[in-house]
C-alpha cells in the first residue's frame, strides 16, 4: 500500500516511531502496525495521549502463537478512539526464550485482566504487572493451553478440596 | 448450670476484649455455589460489619476452551460454540463470527439476509435485556416482574424457534448467510409478539420504575464514572448509563443498521437505576428497528418454478436420476424437514452466491453433479471454506456491549486463531472497585446490572 493512502494514525506512528516500526499495513481497511517489543509502552501512551489520535480504549489484548515462525509469539492490541471513531491494531513479536512484554496496567485498568488472561493462555509475562496470576484457569493447571504445542486432549491432574485454614 | 458458671468467671475486661475480637473484619466467600452468583462467580469480600472493605473476583468456573476448540475444527464448526458464548442472545454471536469470516473472505451477503440478521439480532437483544432486568429484579425481591419478563422472553424464543428450529442453541448463522429463510407467517407472528412484549414492558415499568423499594435499592448504588468505564474498556448499556453514547450500531454501522431510525439512550449518573432505564429504553428501540426491518425487507423468490409449479424435493431428485437436469439449478423448492430440519426454503436471497462458502440446497445436491461437487468441496476434510491468509477484527453490538471476533487465517480450512472479545469481562473487572465501600446487600443489585453471562466471560 502506498504511503500516501495511509490513515492519519499510520502516518503519525511512522513519524514518531519510524525506526522501531517493523511493518505497517491496512489490509481489509484495518490499520495494523507491527512494532518492536521495546516500543510498545511508549507507543500505547502516545496513542492514548496524542490530541490528534486519542485512542482512549484498549479494546482487546491477546496473543497469537505462530509456532513455526520466529519470533514465535505475537501480542496483539486493539485500540479504539471514541472521539475520532478510529481503530488501530498493534502487534508485538515476542520470542519463545524470553516471552515478556511491558505491561499496560499504568495506562488502562482493563489491561490488568487482559494481561492475566494472556499469561494464563500463552505464558507470556508482563513486566511491571501488579498481580500476574492466572485468570480463567486454576493455579495448579500445568502449561498454557492456547500454545500450539499444548495437545487439545491433554489431561490435567485433579485437585482435591483445599484446606480453608491454609 | 454450665452457662451461669461461664458468665461469672469472665471479668468485664475479658468480655470487652472478646467483643473487640469478634468485631474484626470478616472474610466471606460469596459463591460460586450461590444462587445470586449464577453458580459461576466467586466474590471474596472482606467485611467490616455490613460494609465491604476489600473485594476480589474469581472467574473461570465455566471455562470450556472455546478458543482452543475453535482451532481444531473447520470454520463452520465454530458456530455451535458461538451459540454457547452468550446463550441468552446466541444470534448476535453467530452473526458476529460469521461477519468476521465474511470480511476476511470479502463475501458480500444478500440484502434479504442482512435484514434477517438484523431482525434476529434485535429479537435476541430484547430477550437479553428482558432476562437481565427480570433476573436482577427477582434478586431484589420483585418476583412477579421476573415471571412477566420470562413470559415475554418465551414469546420471543418461540419466534426464534420458528425461524431457527431451536430456542437457545440455534446455530443459525452460516458463513455467507443464514441457515434458512423466515417462515411465511413470520411477519405477522413477530408483530404480535412485539405488541404483547410492549404490554409487558408497560406493566413492568409501572411496577418498578417509580417503585420506592426498587429505587432505593438501585439509585446511587454501583456508581461508575465515565472515565473509569472507559479505562476499563466497558461498552454497551453499562457504558451508556454513564452518559457516553457509544454504540457499535451507530458508530460502526454493519448490516443495514445505517438505514434504521433509532436512538441510543444514555444515562447520567452511571448507577444501577440508570442501567435499568437504559436497558428498558433499548428494548423499545430494538423493537422499533425490528418493525422498520419488517417493513423494508425485500421479498425473496418464491418456491415455484418457471411454470408456476411448486417442485417437491423428491420430484426434483427423480428428475435428476433421469438426467432431466436442464434448468434445475434455477429452481426453488420447499424443503422437507428431513432435508434441512425445519421445512423452509433455501434460496439465493439468504446465502451469498459464492461457491467458496455456499452450501447448495440439499435437493440440488441430490439431483445434480455440480451441486454435489460444490457440497463435497465445502464439507470434506481438507477442502472446506478457506479464507485467504490474513487477520481481521469484526465487531457487533451484543446485548452487553461490543462483541469482537479476531480471526487469524493461515489459508487452510481451519482457523489459526479465533479470539472472542466478549463485553462481559470489562464490567466484571471493574466490579471489585464498584462494590468496595458499599453494602454487602448491594452486591446483588450491582452484580445483576452487570448482566454477567458466564459463557462469554469464561469462554
Amino acid at each position: 500500500m502506498p504511503e500516501a493512502e495511509w490513515s492519519k494514525t499510520l502516518k503519525k506512528i511512522q513519524e514518531q516511531f519510524g525506526d522501531r516500526v517493523i511493518e505497517m499495513h491496512a489490509q481489509l481497511g484495518q490499520d495494523t502496525v507491527v512494532v518492536s517489543k521495546a516500543a510498545i509502552f511508549e507507543l500505547a501512551r502516545f496513542l492514548r495521549d496524542d490530541p490528534d489520535l486519542k485512542y482512549n480504549y484498549l479494546m482487546d489484548l491477546t496473543a497469537v502463537d505462530h509456532f513455526t515462525r520466529k519470533p514465535r509469539f505475537e501480542v496483539v492490541y486493539h485500540f479504539l478512539s471514541l472521539e475520532y471513531n478510529a481503530r488501530v491494531r498493534v502487534k508485538v513479536p515476542v520470542g519463545e526464550s524470553d516471552p515478556e512484554v511491558e505491561s499496560l496496567t499504568p495506562l488502562w485498568k482493563i489491561a490488568n485482566w487482559l494481561e492475566r488472561e494472556t499469561w494464563d493462555m500463552f505464558g507470556i509475562k508482563f513486566k511491571n504487572h501488579p498481580d500476574l496470576r492466572r485468570l480463567l484457569l486454576y493455579p495448579e493447571f500445568q502449561g498454557h493451553p492456547l500454545r500450539k504445542d499444548y495437545p487439545v486432549t491433554k489431561r490435567q491432574p485433579l485437585v482435591g478440596p483445599k484446606d480453608p485454614q491454609a | 448450670m454450665s452457662d451461669s458458671t461461664t458468665i461469672t468467671t469472665k471479668t468485664p475486661e475479658e468480655t470487652k476484649q472478646e467483643v473487640e475480637k469478634s468485631n474484626k473484619n470478616m472474610m466471606l466467600n460469596v459463591g460460586p455455589s450461590h444462587p445470586a452468583m449464577h453458580g459461576v462467580i466467586q466474590i471474596s469480600v472482606e467485611l467490616e460489619g455490613e460494609v465491604i472493605r476489600k473485594a476480589d473476583i474469581e472467574i473461570g468456573y465455566l471455562h470450556r476452551a472455546f478458543e482452543k476448540h475453535s482451532e481444531s475444527g473447520t470454520y463452520t464448526q465454530v458456530f455451535p460454540y458461538t451459540d454457547r458464548l452468550n446463550y441468552v442472545s446466541p444470534a448476535i454471536n453467530n452473526f458476529g463470527y460469521a461477519g468476521a469470516v465474511e470480511k476476511l473472505m470479502g463475501l458480500e451477503i444478500p440484502e434479504r439476509c442482512k435484514y434477517i440478521r438484523v431482525i434476529m439480532s434485535e429479537i435476541a437483544r430484547v430477550a437479553d435485556h428482558l432476562t437481565c432486568i427480570g433476573a436482577s429484579a427477582m434478586e431484589l425481591g420483585a418476583f412477579s416482574v421476573f415471571l412477566y419478563m420470562m413470559k415475554a422472553r418465551e414469546w420471543l424464543y418461540e419466534l426464534t424457534e420458528n425461524v431457527t428450529g431451536a430456542r437457545i442453541t440455534i446455530s443459525y448463522g452460516r458463513i455467507g448467510g443464514v441457515k434458512a429463510d423466515l417462515p411465511k407467517e413470520f411477519t405477522e407472528q413477530c408483530r404480535q409478539a412485539l405488541k404483547k412484549t410492549r404490554e409487558v414492558l408497560e406493566e413492568v415499568d409501572g411496577l418498578l420504575t417509580r417503585n420506592r423499594i426498587f429505587m432505593d435499592r438501585m439509585r446511587g448504588v454501583g456508581v461508575i464514572s465515565a472515565e473509569d468505564a472507559i479505562s476499563f474498556g466497558i461498552t454497551g448499556p453499562f457504558l451508556r448509563s454513564t452518559g457516553v453514547a457509544y454504540d457499535v450500531r451507530k458508530a460502526w454501522p454493519y448490516l443495514v443498521y445505517d438505514r434504521m431510525n433509532f436512538d441510543v439512550p444514555v444515562g447520567t449518573t452511571g448507577d444501577n437505576f440508570d442501567r435499568y432505564l437504559v436497558r428498558m429504553e433499548e428494548m423499545q428501540q430494538s423493537m422499533r428497528i425490528i418493525e422498520q426491518a419488517l417493513d423494508q425487507i425485500p421479498e425473496g423468490p418464491t418456491n415455484i418454478d418457471h411454470e408456476g409449479r411448486v417442485i417437491e424435493p423428491d420430484l426434483m431428485a427423480d428428475l435428476g436420476k433421469f438426467g432431466k437436469t436442464a434448468g434445475l439449478l434455477k429452481n426453488e423448492t420447499l424443503l422437507e424437514p428431513t432435508l434441512e430440519g425445519t421445512g423452509k426454503r433455501v434460496h439465493l436471497q439468504i446465502r451469498a452466491n459464492d461457491k467458496d462458502a455456499w452450501i447448495p440446497p440439499k435437493e440440488q445436491v441430490y439431483s445434480n453433479i455440480e451441486a454435489l461437487m460444490n457440497h463435497f468441496k465445502i464439507i470434506m476434510l481438507g477442502h472446506g471454506i478457506r479464507p485467504p491468509k490474513g487477520e481481521v477484527y469484526n465487531m457487533v453490538e451484543g446485548g452487553n456491549g461490543e462483541l469482537g471476533f479476531y480471526i487469524v487465517s493461515d489459508g487452510t480450512d481451519r482457523p489459526w486463531r479465533v479470539r472472542c472479545n466478549g463485553p462481559c469481562m470489562r464490567p466484571m473487572a471493574a466490579l471489585a472497585g464498584i462494590i468496595t465501600g458499599g453494602q454487602m446487600a448491594d452486591i446483588i443489585a450491582t452484580f445483576g446490572s452487570v448482566n454477567m453471562i458466564a459463557g462469554e466471560l469464561d469462554r
